[in-house]
Parts: structure tokens; C-alpha cells; sequence
């Protein structure tokens, strides 16, 4: 049973991301079961790419460590399957569509329902292009997450009202990355979005602080951060569970 | 599915962000490619600026030095900015301006799509950043002068493999950020519709002259066509006109780098699988994961781990013939066409020259090759002297 509207029930959710084995498979298990005690109500887990063209240079280093690692996409179903094991937190998988298209979109999705990975989010599947992967996505009972940005706007009808768990909304223009400012009309975007869409939706893409946080919850149904946790992997290490769990714990509180 | 396929290939794999700007851009083109105004300044600048037609010379002494057929050279080398890719950024920049864009962006591998969009960006009035992988920009260095005196701003490309496929990431990046003011103005056959159809009509100029130049010189069709492949833009722009002849062979040679059993090579038809990347499906050099896998070459312009999709095509139903051609093979072409026909040709382009020596003793008097010299060589000249170990630096 898909677990994505557990995240958004009677509550704003917050969203974690992380790229798996960043830096190495362990570190990102503590690491999104910190973020799962700091509060976090769906995790998203990154399974590397060499080339992805919608990051930031945070979130790209990230992929460079992990797939310097070793990271594969084995790798990242057995890390999901651990937290599964663990926890009943809402996941899913973001990567770029090649990883998904090369490991076979049958065994892809197929494994993501026998572990319990819920959605796949895809920067570089637009809705022209979705059904390829959503049709066997829809087999296996996983949501091929929707995305809108900035740029949408009359495209928005199309795409809201064929979204399945929840919608992502791209707050800025560009690429992942810590923002001082997000100028976009959220509200505007969100008031069309509400208009079509049966499923919530969250705002990603450059928040990092919970006044922030707040202000683009308030707007929506849950807010996205990726850049900011992926820093304090990069900064702390083997520390970065505890920093990573007063910060998740921060962002919570600031949208509760 | 989207728009933009050839068979299974191509298709629109970009970001929703870019989306609307990319339909907007389809819209534009198809609309200015029947505009006779549009269609009027077009062919003013590339007669009058580029210099069109470019020559379709009989290589006489080659020819005969080799001994089998005929040996035509379709010389893009000598349009103005030294390669075919004038033809192309002429083209979409004019298209940028139509549609109210101020500023283009675009990547380079050697240089030679910087320096033409740079230099279209210099006529038209229009500011132009280039990204280039930092790997590139010491292997071109003179061509980053080039572009910074023609007014661009050059970003050296640092992620990645630091190459062409980085530059490519970096320019989808810059125009995901800006879509208002900019067109990105992608140098090859590749990427999401509708670029590798614009690319490929705007070099369809190629085939357009070579086929009435071969006419009247010969009064025949040639047996082959060929030119190098990377992306594949001269390829395309010399095979497209001559698809429908069925009797003439279309032969693209791919950089092999060291060997294509080695690792360190380009040849994308040789050693890749189907993937998505760059905004479209295609034949990618990639592991078993699906990661871009760091490709190699000599020549920078070549050294791309895809190729656009309408070449896939032309593979996969077997119309054109795709040939792997080693770092050894192309410098010997490179110094043999120097000698033989006193003409310095791209390294890319020597890759072509490298295989029509393979092929033209095996064929008779009768047969005609016509040959795509893509660009000129001067910008290679030192780096072949440091292949040849002599240290000579620009």
C-alpha cells in the first residue's frame, strides 16, 4: 500500500533529502534515520548520477562522493530496504531518468514495491515523456512524482490533474541549491495547483531556513529540503547525525 | 509520447522548467522556417557573411595517389570562422533575435561552435556566454582567445569529466536559471526536439549544394558520403539530402580514441547502448548502471559520449554505415591531406579523411566519394606536433 499521504495527514509536511552513499552507504543510513527522529515525514532518496543537469554544486558533489564510493542503484535499493526495516516513513527514490531506464523499468519498479519504496521523482521526465516509466510505475502500485515550476503556468491543468502522490513544486528558477530569496508567486502557482490536482503538494528547491520553511508551508502542504542536509553530510562527517537531527528538528518545528 | 522521434530516438527528457520555453522555441521555428523574410536575411548572411557555397573540390592528387575513386572534398573548412558550424549558429541566432532573445548561450567541445556562436552573437548584436569543459579549454586555448575577443564571455566548465558532455550540463544549467532573455543554441543534432531537427535543417546546406555541385560537375549521384561524427551535425547536414537517393552509401566515422576495445574512446555506434541523456533517447557510452561513462578522444569536438538521434536511426534501420577511427589513423589522414592536397584540416575532419584512405583504393575509377571537411586545422596544429612529440606550444 503506497505510503505517500501518510506524510501530508493532518499535518505540513517536511521532506528530506539525501543522495545515497554519500559518503558511504552507512553514513547515509544514520543519516536519514536521524532525519526520521528530527521529525522528517517522507524521505527522498537520491540514487546517484554522473551528469545531473538540475542540481546544484552541492547536491553534484554529493553524487561525485557516492559514486566514487561505489554507489549503484543495487546499492541504493539495499540501503532502502534497511530503512524500510526500520521505519515506516513514507520513501521515495530521485535520480535521473538513464538509471531508471538502464536497470529496466520492470525490475526497477518491481523491486520498489517489494521493498516498499512509495514514489520516484525524475527532474528529466517532463509530462511529455512520463508515461514510458508511470505506466509500469502504476503496475507495481509506485507514484511517478509530478513536477511544476515557475515556467508552467498554463501547463499546470495537464499536469496536476494527472498527479499521483504528491506534487513537487520547483520554487525557483535553476537549478538545487540554498536560496536567500525565493521571489516566485507561490501562492499563485499553488492556487491553480489546488484548482486540478487530487494530491498535495510540496515546495522544494532552495529553502533552507525554517522562516522559510514556514513561510513556503503556510503557502502549501509541505516543504522539500535537499541542498541544506546535504551540506552539513558534506561538513560533519561521522558527526553529521546529530547536526542533522537538530536541524530536521528546527525545520519541523517551524512548520508545525 | 513527445514530438521530435526518429523510430524509438530523440524526444524531449528536460527538466518542466524548460518545458514551455522549449514548445515556445518549436513554435517559433516552425513558423520562421517557412517565413520568406526570415528565410531572405538567412541566406543574405551566409552568402554574403559566411561565404556560401563552400567549394566542392575534386581532390585530384589524392585521388590519384590513391588509386581507386574519385575524392571530392566538401569544403566547409573554408567558411567563414573555419567550420561548418556557422551554418547552424547563423541560423538559430537569427531565430533568437526573431523571437525577442537577447542573450545565447553555448556549449563547445573544440571550440568551433564557441567561436561561431560567438561570432553570430558579434553581428547580431546579441551577448553570448560559452561553456566549455576546463579540460577543453587548455586543449583550445586559442579558441578561448577567439571567443573573448568576439565579445563572449568563456565559462571553463570544472564538474565532471571537464569535457563536452560537462559543458553541455553547465549550458542546460545557465538556461534552466534564465529562460526569458536567452536561447540556448545547441551546436549538434542533439538534445531535446526541437533542436536536433533545427541543427540538422540548418546544415542540410551541406547536402543541398553538394548534391547539385556533384550533379553538375559529374552527372551522377557519388557512391559515398561520409564525414565525422560526434553529435553529429556535419554528418547529418551531408547525409540529409542524400537519404532518399538509396544508392548512395552514408558513412559517419566516430572517434575511436585509443581503440574501441580499450576504454579510452568516443564511438558511441561502436561501444554504446540505449540510454537517456541530454534531453533525448539515443546510443550513449555508459556503464551498466546507466552512468555516463568518461569518453576519449584526441580531437575535442568528437569527444561526446552520445550521438543525436537521427543518426541512431539511420544506424538502427541500416541507411547510413557508422565506422570507428583511431587517434593514429586520424593524425595520419591529418598530416597525409597536409601534404597530399596542401590543406590543414580539423582533427575531427581527419577522422573522415582517415577512413575514405581505407576505402577509396578498393573502389574503381568509377566511383565518387565526397568527403566533409567539417572545419580547418589551424587550431589543432599544436597539438598534433605534441603527438608527434615535438613541444611546441601556442
Amino acid at each position: 500500500m503506497n505510503k505517500i499521504h501518510n506524510a501530508f495527514e493532518n499535518k505540513k509536511a517536511f521532506i528530506g533529502f539525501l543522495t545515497a552513499g554519500d559518503p558511504t552507504f552507512e553514513d547515509s543510513f544514520n543519516n536519514i534515520m536521524a532525519m526520521v527522529k528530527g521529525g522528517a515525514d517522507l524521505i527522498e532518496i537520491g540514487i546517484p548520477f554522473s551528469d545531473p543537469i538540475a542540481e546544484g554544486p552541492v547536491i553534484q558533489d554529493a553524487n561525485i562522493r557516492a559514486l566514487s564510493h561505489g554507489m549503484t542503484t543495487d546499492c541504493a535499493f539495499e540501503l532502502a530496504e534497511k530503512v524500510r526495516q526500520n521505519t515506516d516513513i513514507p520513501i521515495c527514490f530521485m535520480t535521473y531518468l538513464n538509471p531508471v531506464f538502464k536497470y529496466g523499468y520492470d525490475r526497477f519498479f518491481e523491486r520498489c514495491q517489494k521493498i516498499g519504496v512509495d514514489g520516484l521523482i525524475c527532474p528529466d521526465m517532463p509530462y511529455e515523456e512520463k508515461h514510458e516509466a508511470a505506466d509500469v510505475a502504476q503496475k507495481y502500485g509506485v507514484s511517478v512524482i509530478s513536477l511544476i515550476a515557475p515556467t508552467s503556468e498554463e501547463r499546470i491543468k495537464m499536469i496536476a490533474s494527472e498527479a499521483e502522490g504528491f506534487i513537487y513544486i520547483v520554487s525557483s528558477m535553476g537549478v538545487t541549491g540554498v536560496r536567500s530569496e525565493i521571489k516566485t508567486d507561490i501562492g499563485h502557482i499553488m492556487e491553480a495547483v489546488k484548482k486540478y490536482a487530487k494530491v498535495p503538494a510540496a515546495v522544494g528547491f532552495g529553502i533552507s531556513k525554517p522562516e522559510q520553511a514556514k513561510k513556503m508551508a503556510d503557502l502549501s502542504d509541505g516543504v522539500i529540503v535537499g541542498s541544506a542536509i546535504v551540506k552539513l553530510v558534506a561538513q560533519y562527517g561521522s558527526e553529521a547525525p546529530d547536526h542533522i537531527y537538530e536541524y530536521v528538528k528546527s525545520m519541523k518545528d517551524a512548520i508545525r | 509520447m513527445a514530438k521530435g522521434r526518429y523510430g524509438d530516438f530523440g524526444g524531449q527528457y528536460i527538466p518542466e522548467t524548460l518545458m514551455n520555453e522549449i514548445h515556445k522555441l518549436e513554435d517559433a521555428y516552425e513558423f520562421y522556417k517557412n517565413d520568406k523574410q526570415f528565410n531572405d536575411e538567412l541566406n543574405t548572411l551566409l552568402r554574403e557573411y559566411a561565404g556560401r557555397p563552400s567549394l566542392l573540390y575534386y581532390a585530384e592528387k589524392m585521388t590519384k595517389d590513391l588509386g581507386g575513386a574519385k575524392i571530392y572534398f566538401k569544403r566547409e573548412d573554408l567558411n567563414h570562422t573555419g567550420s561548418h558550424k556557422i551554418n547552424n549558429v547563423l541560423g538559430q541566432a537569427l531565430l533568437a533575435k526573431k523571437m525577442g532573445k537577447t542573450r545565447i548561450i553555448a556549449e563547445t567541445g573544440a571550440g568551433q561552435h564557441g567561436v561561431a556562436a560567438a561570432t553570430a552573437a558579434a553581428l547580431l548584436g546579441l551577448e553570448c556566454e560559452i561553456f566549455m569543459g576546463k579540460e577543453d579549454t587548455i586543449r583550445q586555448a586559442l579558441n578561448v582567445y577567439r571567443m573573448e575577443l568576439l565579445g563572449a564571455k568563456v565559462n571553463p566548465v570544472t564538474s565532471g569529466t571537464m569535457t563536452l558532455k560537462d559543458a553541455v550540463n553547465e549550458a542546460m544549467r545557465d538556461w534552466t536559471t534564465r529562460v526569458d532573455d536567452t536561447l540556448y543554441v545547441l551546436g549538434s543534432v542533439m538534445g531535446p526536439h526541437p533542436f536536433p531537427m533545427i541543427v540538422r535543417d540548418f546544415q542540410s546546406v551541406i547536402s543541398k549544394e553538394a548534391r547539385e555541385q556533384i550533379l553538375e560537375k559529374e552527372g551522377k549521384l557519388p557512391t559515398a558520403v561520409m564525414a565525422c561524427v560526434g553529435g553529429g551535425s556535419n554528418a547529418m547536414g551531408m547525409f540529409y539530402n542524400f537519404i532518399n537517393d538509396k544508392d548512395v552509401r552514408l558513412i559517419g566515422c566516430e572517434a575511436a580514441g585509443r581503440g574501441v576495445n580499450t576504454g579510452e574512446t568516443a564511438a558511441t555506434i561502436a561501444t554504446g547502448t540505449l540510454g537517456i541523456f541530454h534531453g533525448m533517447k539515443s546510443l550513449f557510452c555508459q556503464n551498466e548502471y546507466g552512468q555516463i561513462a568518461p569518453v576519449y578522444s584526441i580531437s575535442a569536438g568528437l569527444d561526446y559520449p552520445g550521438i543525436g538521434p537521427e543518426h541512431a536511426h539511420l544506424h538502427e534501420i541500416g541507411r547510413a554505415e557508422y565506422v570507428p577511427v583511431t587517434d593514429d589513423e586520424a593524425v595520419n589522414a591529418f598530416e597525409y591531406i597536409a601534404r597530399t592536397e596542401g590543406i590543414i584540416c580539423a582533427i575531427e575532419s581527419a577522422h573522415a579523411v582517415a577512413h575514405l584512405m581505407k576505402i577509396a583504393p578498393a573502389m574503381s575509377r568509377d566511383d565518387i566519394i565526397i568527403c566533409c571537411l567539417s572545419g580547418r586545422g589551424d587550431k589543432d596544429v599544436a597539438a598534433i606536433a605534441r603527438y608527434r612529440g615535438i613541444d611546441l606550444h601556442e
